[in-house]
């Protein structure tokens, strides 16, 4: 496993085990799931919510190829966050896709943090 | 064979028979009830249909490339096309996507993509995809390898109106084949299983 996703599950982990390196922030992270993202090619705007949707407990809709992808939320799928591998994976792709960049792993605890109270 | 010996033979020969048609007649009844169970879902055809395309047995390339999209079965393009789809940075531009693996996953999903390409395929419909359009075969517009860009695809496909694909909202792509192709995942792509979502069957 790579150090920063150990950082980044201890960080989430913060919000029961206080005491970890950095604060963990569910509300940034929910404010991050719906900013939208211009894209350099003026394509349309992305965000977390193009293939994902808002509400994690239903499921989303990947944009461009239109194949159903199963709620994050935990509380409906308690498969999600389980699988250190598989969040690492996505996170990268998906925080590259969506904002053109890696995202921090600040960026990644938020997001785990908000996904970990839905 | 004498008259005598003749008689019980054929009374044997009869009753075999009549035990055949026995069968048979069960045979259809299975059918029949088959038939009304496939018509309540119609995932499937009543009749059993062989795979054109031999279907996906890779449970990591069904994992990491299903994810997003169909798991296409590897018989759908040729060893030199999946080669090129599976370069690292390929795969980081991937149709627009962003389908980064890490090496030892890129690895495997490579090697059980080439072993089972269209050029490897005994199939006679998944070797006919590994002939590309001479557009794509000479790299124009430095695309990556499309299984709709093969000329077997294009004329398979070259009657359907933009109205029913393209510009279909239930469909939106011909890169979508199970949203018509009711046993594409099964690697089944013949016309008698073709639900076009807001059209229904295609008659070719």
């Amino acid at each position: 496993m790579k150090p920063t996703t150990v950082l980044v599950l201890m960080s989430a982990g913060a919000l029961v085990l206080p005491g970890t390196s950095f604060a963990v922030n569910p509300a940034a992270g929910a404010a991050a799931w719906i900013q939208e993202h211009p894209q350099p090619d003026a394509s349309q705007a992305r965000s977390c919510t193009s293939c994902h949707g808002r509400d994690l407990t239903r499921p989303g809709r990947h944009v461009k190829t239109g194949k159903v992808i199963e709620p994050l939320a935990p509380s409906v799928n308690p498969r999600r966050l389980t699988d250190p591998k598989k969040i690492e994976k996505w996170l990268l792709r998906n925080c590259r896709w969506t904002i053109g960049r890696e995202c921090t792993a600040s960026e990644k605890a938020d997001f785990i943090g908000f996904i970990k109270t839905q | 064979m004498t008259r005598s010996k003749r008689i019980p033979a054929m009374l044997v020969a009869g009753l075999l028979s009549l035990g055949g048609v026995g069968l048979a007649m069960s045979d259809a009844d299975d059918d029949d009830s088959h038939e009304r169970e496939e018509h309540r879902r119609p995932s499937g055809g009543w009749v059993r249909s062989r795979p054109d395309v031999a279907p996906v047995t890779n449970a990591t390339y069904r994992e990491e490339c299903g994810a997003c999209h169909m798991a296409y079965q590897p018989g759908l393009l040729p060893a030199g096309s999946w080669v090129e789809i599976m370069q690292p940075a390929a795969l980081g531009e991937h149709y627009g996507d962003d389908a980064s693996l890490s090496d030892a996953l890129g690895r495997e999903i490579s090697t059980y993509l080439t072993a089972n390409a269209s050029d490897q395929a005994h199939r006679s419909r998944a070797r006919a995809f590994g002939v590309r359009t001479a557009d794509t075969a000479a790299g124009v517009g430095r695309d990556l390898p499309r299984i709709t860009a093969s000329v077997y695809f294009r004329r398979e496909h070259d009657e359907i109106p933009a109205r029913m694909v393209t510009d279909n909202p239930e469909v939106g792509s011909f890169s979508q084949c199970d949203s018509c192709h009711l046993g594409a995942d099964r690697g089944v792509y013949n016309e008698h299983q073709v639900r076009i979502p807001g059209f229904g069957a295609w008659e070719d």
